[in-house]
């Protein structure tokens, strides 16, 4: 870029190296010299100061923060999905008659629960602060209303589980005086687990949607409905994993059911999206993940619907449905994150959504004003 | 769609007995030079431990980076040439203007003003050089009046003050990371390095360590009667603090001023209060488009399309309900 019209007398320069993709170069003082002290080093000469062609963005670095969340919460996201989804199986089959159904969706549930509760606790920074959450209801935090969820199924699967592993052992569990509680308490406490089944299945897609990172934020509107989806595939998936064919029908018919809500939200929240919001959903380690998500999703369907009555084929679907329900969860949480890096996904959707109110006449509402 | 906090102001709505006005910042970055004083005031007098390890990032005089969990101001330098700043000009005159607001006598003094004498015969036409010019810029939490961090907390450590500004509580905080993907302008952030002094051994540990971390626009100082440590050593009242009516109307003259000036580029940044984010506690005065600083264009506050976002949930919730219940009466025994 010329700055003076004298800049036209220089030799050519090499082109100026531009801050694309949010990759900075850093050194480190030892690498220019002056590390051991021993001799002064040249702490700038190597340095390219970055004059960018386009302002589009401040040297490429991004604009919001990806939240510090790792693979414990795309676990807990998927055994949270399973948990939901098994406690609706269990208490229809507490309904329906079919005992083995039940014990087995009571089971997943509970250990679901469990192992998803310790992973959203491992992702804590403070994780002995893990009771602050208990501190207050907050209707405007998804995070704080699904904690309550997490806890309240929580605690009513411990109590159909304690019950069922009873059950199994013959009744020969030292619970004493406890038993005719536990018995009394098993109709209530399944009603309970079957009204916060569904919201803990669902509360996820909240959750994520109520963010400003660009991936999340522009699925808002198609997130809880994949994420029910996918709870609904991997349930159905886990009971026909844990159940004999004779009484799994109503999970195969939920996978079924999952599956072609799961393939067709994914794709029409992909659709509703500015073109470098759905990139990271379909670029990088998350696209594979997700493409695979949607190749077993697919294979476990056909699978459950054309072999379902085979022991062998539901359990090999089955397991096909968990894993499509987990990569999808590692997908679109690695998704979000990945679209923090590049800034030109937060800024260019609000640039458009701003003309875009423009265009239609509202001009009052821009945090940029003329005085 | 009715947020929680409206015209009345953040700190009312939020229970406050009403005898604070709401505090903020004014940062006005066209008198700005870049001198960091406000960077390492905050750092002192917050202790916060620096970000990387003394490195060159190769973006101008800038080797901060970024706001974050232990840089709660940061000083952006952008370098532009006669074509840009053209460009800038232009856009700024395509700003919708706000009006000036009529308000009362002032509580806190006149900034920016002249010094005593007779000055009649002084230039004071601000010296100019067309061909290039080199953007600074204190960005900040912006204290918003709805705060996306403040709304998603799900311990409740962070909370509106007095002052209607949003301030963690470290001790109650468990690190949870939900207000971080919250924050329309990135600056809130979990802080993950203990230490409060990377080149010393340290033997009493940072009780911020792995809690979520911002500007607290100095509320241990405010309580005192202070000013932030930020506007109170900024050389060229670049950042003033003040009450937030006196500050937006002071942002507003100083626009029209430089307007008048043919410095159509100025423009003001979170003096809406029917943006996004319902208006900011900390205003900015910008030369270019806010993306250039590395602000958001459009910010919105996630809480906005909320109760849309539960209805979905909602539904989301009793279409697997439905799909449970057929699944069971059509499976065959």
């Amino acid at each position: 870029m010329s700055i003076t019209e004298y800049d036209a007398d220089r030799p050519p320069e090499k082109p100026r190296r531009r801050g694309g993709g949010g990759k900075r170069r850093r050194r480190g003082l030892a690498e220019v010299g002056m590390g051991d002290g021993s001799r002064e080093g040249a702490v700038v000469e190597d340095v390219e100061i970055e004059r960018s062609e386009q302002f589009d963005s401040y040297y490429g670095r991004p604009v919001v923060k990806a939240p510090p969340w790792e693979a414990p919460i795309a676990v807990y996201l998927f055994l949270g999905g399973v948990a939901g989804g098994s406690g609706l199986l269990a208490f229809g089959a507490q309904c329906t008659g079919r005992p083995v159904l039940r014990r087995s969706a009571r089971l997943t549930a509970l250990g679901t629960v469990g192992l998803g509760t310790l992973a959203l606790i491992e992702d804590l920074g403070r994780p002995e602060r893990f009771l602050n959450m208990m501190r207050t209801v907050k209707v405007t935090s998804p995070m704080s209303l699904g904690t309550w969820v997490v806890g309240g199924f929580a605690s009513l699967s411990g109590v159909l589980g304690a019950l069922e592993v009873d059950r199994l052992a013959g009744e020969k569990l030292p619970l004493g005086a406890l038993r005719p509680l536990l018995r009394a308490a098993e109709g209530p406490a399944s009603l309970g687990q079957v009204a916060l089944a569904p919201a803990l299945a669902s509360y996820t897609g909240a959750l994520l949607g109520n963010t400003v990172v660009p991936t999340w934020e522009a699925g808002r509107g198609h997130l809880p409905y994949l994420f029910a989806s996918s709870a609904s595939l991997a349930a159905g998936g886990a009971a026909m994993v844990t159940t004999p064919v004779a009484e799994a029908g109503p999970a195969r018919l939920l996978a079924a059911a999952g599956v072609a809500g799961d393939v067709a939200s994914m794709h029409l929240m992909k659709e509703s999206m500015h073109p470098l919001e759905r990139e990271p959903l379909e670029t990088g380690t998350p696209g594979k993940l997700l493409t695979w998500a949607e190749r077993l999703a697919i294979a476990g369907g056909v699978g459950t619907l054309l072999g379902g009555r085979s022991r062998v084929i539901a359990a090999a679907s089955g397991a096909a449905l968990l894993t499509a329900s987990a990569l999808t969860r590692f997908g679109v949480l690695n998704a979000g994150l990945e679209s923090v890096k590049d800034p030109r996904r937060v800024i260019e959707p609000q640039k458009a959504r701003l003309a875009a109110r423009r265009a239609a006449g509202i001009s009052d509402d821009a945090i940029t004003t003329a005085g | 769609m009715s947020l929680l906090a409206g015209p009345e102001g953040p700190s009312a709505e939020a229970g406050w007995d009403h005898d604070h006005e709401r505090k903020g910042f004014f940062t006005d970055t066209s008198i700005c030079i870049g001198c960091k004083a406000c960077e390492v005031a905050c750092k002192e007098w917050n202790r916060n431990p620096i970000d990387g390890n003394l490195e060159i990032l190769g973006s101008s005089y800038d080797n901060t980076g970024e706001l974050g969990a232990n840089t709660w101001r940061h000083v952006a330098f952008v370098e532009q040439g006669q074509e840009r700043i053209e460009e800038a000009r232009e856009s700024g005159r395509k700003l919708v203007s706000l009006g000036m607001p009529g308000i009362g006598p002032k509580s806190s003094g006149p900034r920016g003003a002249t010094p005593a004498g007779d000055l009649s015969d002084v230039d004071r036409t601000p010296p100019d050089t067309p061909e290039f010019r080199w953007l600074m810029s204190s960005d900040v939490c912006k204290h918003c009046t709805n705060a996306g961090c403040l709304d998603v907390c799900p311990t409740g450590a962070i909370f509106r003050s007095e002052y209607g500004s949003v301030v963690v509580q470290q001790d109650v905080c468990n690190g949870c990371g939900t207000c971080v993907s919250a924050c329309p302008f990135g600056v809130i952030e979990r802080r993950d390095d203990g230490t409060v002094s990377p080149f010393a051994v340290r033997e009493e540990e940072d009780p911020r360590r792995n809690t979520a971390s911002k500007c607290t626009l100095c509320y241990d100082r405010l309580v005192d009667g202070e000013q932030p440590a930020c506007s109170a050593t900024c050389p060229t009242q670049s950042i003033t603090f003040g009450d937030h009516p006196d500050l937006t109307a002071d942002a507003k003259q100083r626009v029209a001023d430089l307007h008048e000036r043919g410095m159509t580029e100025a423009r003001l940044y979170g003096a809406n209060p029917k943006d996004g984010v319902g208006g900011t506690g900390s205003v900015f005065l910008l030369l270019d488009e806010p993306e250039v600083y590395g602000l958001p264009p459009d910010p919105q506050v996630p809480t906005k399309s909320l109760p849309k976002l539960y209805a979905r949930t909602g539904l989301a919730a009793a279409g697997m309900v439905a799909a449970v219940a057929l699944s069971f009466l059509g499976a065959r025994r």
